[in-house]
């Protein structure tokens, strides 16, 4: 049991269903959500895609804080937990009401590691997002280091100021810095993996072969989830 | 000596050992006279040779730009407009009131997280969360907490252009009309702060009284703090 007043005290009661992946950028969380997603929706079941730091409310502001270089690491879990909350309150939860598959391209998790490693108490975090819906599971994309950089290099070329945690000086070199800064995440995602008992994804397979497991882990919890075809 | 503490966890990656000013806070409800008063106290400190700095609700760079378009539309949820006013609130305490103490300055603020707490309470939050949220503040030298009833803020609101949306709970809303709301949602306010006022030490003043005796009563009380701290003004030879 999780203490009260901590991330995972609110329960379920939904129709739908919250799939969410979880890991670090290229990882292949999202490209395999996007083939789930193709699946669903061709065996008729409701999908809603909802991706981390995407309210078109809360967003222009992170975007400025980041260009402006004006976030700590207070305000930027803070703005972050102001997003999920838009989105927890207009897309999650009124579509797990109604019955859809909700997929969410990162979720509490990306927090908790992040916020973490910048020096965000980690018990003051896990009760900022007491509000959020436990999810039917969530996917851990467990993907070494240089892979992941390397696919980022050859997507987009340059590394982000903050996803390399140059705000908080550990190296001036930002490669060097981004190396040394997500590999304290992904330790935390390992201890976040225990903790939450996330779905340990090996992201270092084909493609293909990830996906069918995907499928595979979660097709047991498709059971009574209605389709669309199911309507006379 | 450290001067300050934070409630709770502290502000990531900053020690307020080095921070040696005074922060004072302005709290009470909408319309009780508060921006008039923090005006007020800082002319006299002022004269009096101290450096003053002010902040308010919703005045940071990063999130009032945000806040004031979500105010717009009519989606955005009590949770999320919780934190919007959390982010703005450690964008000030880090940009603004931090750097303020770190300088000896006297920092005003009009109004601190008690409001914020006091308006997430009535729009629904649970308060364990909300005080757990805001538990990176620092505690403050002295809240000076100006109370009035109901009937005479609504009197106070008549006279200053009629009742504000927000203001008056519309949100929610609170009764049938913006009267009705308005009565309803700052006495539930007010009853909030009353219980924030004892659980952390506020200074409650009677705000039905003229401008001048309130102004008076701040200056008197404001002064006791500064000089119990021990610690003399710069002289300032300029009087205005």
């Amino acid at each position: 049991m999780k203490p009260q007043g901590t991330y995972g005290s609110n329960g379920q009661g939904y129709r739908g269903r919250l799939f969410v992946v979880e890991g670090i950028d290229g990882s292949g969380k999202s490209t395999q959500l996007t083939l789930l997603a193709n699946w669903l929706r061709s065996e008729g079941y409701p999908v809603v895609f909802s991706e981390w730091n995407s309210s078109p409310i809360v967003k222009t502001t992170t975007k400025r804080g980041k260009r402006k270089k004006l976030l700590t690491p207070l305000s930027f879990s803070l703005i972050h937990a102001t997003d999920f909350a838009d989105r927890v309150e207009r897309e999650i939860i009124p579509s797990l009401k109604a019955g859809a598959i909700v997929l969410a391209d990162r979720y509490v998790y990306t927090a908790f590691a992040r916020d973490v490693v910048r020096g965000v108490d980690p018990r003051w975090v896990r009760s900022l997002y007491r509000f959020a819906v436990v999810p039917t599971t969530a996917f851990y994309f467990r993907v070494p280091l240089d892979i992941a950089l390397k696919r980022i290099l050859s997507w987009r070329g340059i590394l982000k100021w903050y996803e390399a945690g140059m705000d908080i000086g550990l190296h001036d070199d930002i490669q060097e810095s981004y190396m040394m800064f997500q590999a304290h995440i992904l330790a935390e995602y390992e201890k976040l993996a225990q903790e939450y008992d996330l779905h340990v994804m090996e992201a270092t397979l084909p493609i293909e072969a990830q996906q069918k497991l995907l499928r595979r882990a979660i097709t047991p919890h498709l059971l009574n989830v209605p389709r669309k075809c199911d309507h006379d | 000596m450290t001067r300050f503490e934070s409630y709770g966890m502290g502000i990531p990656r900053s020690d307020p050992a080095d921070l040696t000013g005074w922060l004072v806070v302005i709290e009470g409800p909408d319309g009780v006279g508060r921006t008039t008063h923090v005006d007020l106290l800082r002319k006299h400190l002022e004269r009096l040779g101290y450096a003053v700095a002010e902040t308010g609700l919703n005045r940071s760079d990063l999130a009032s730009r945000g806040i004031r378009r979500a105010k717009l539309g009519n989606t955005f949820g009590s949770n999320a407009f919780n934190l919007f006013y959390a982010t703005d609130f450690a964008d000030r305490l880090e940009h603004q009131i931090i750097p303020a103490l770190r300088s000896g300055f006297v920092m005003l603020t009009d109004r601190y997280v008690y409001s914020l707490i006091a308006r997430a309470i009535v729009r629904g939050a649970d308060p364990d969360w909300i005080k757990q949220v805001y538990s990176f503040s620092l505690k403050p030298d002295a809240v000076l907490y100006l109370r009035l009833e109901v009937p005479e803020l609504a009197q106070r609101a008549l006279a200053t252009g009629g009742f504000d949306y927000w203001e008056s709970g519309m949100d929610l809303p609170m009764g049938e009309d913006i009267y009705d709301s308005f009565m309803n949602y700052q006495s539930r306010v007010i009853e909030e702060l009353d219980k924030l006022a004892r659980e952390y030490g506020f200074q409650t003043i009677d705000a039905s009284r003229d401008i001048d005796s309130n102004a008076e009563d701040l200056a008197r009380r404001v002064e006791a703090v500064l000089a119990a701290s021990g610690r003399d003004p710069v002289a300032n030879p300029f009087e205005r």
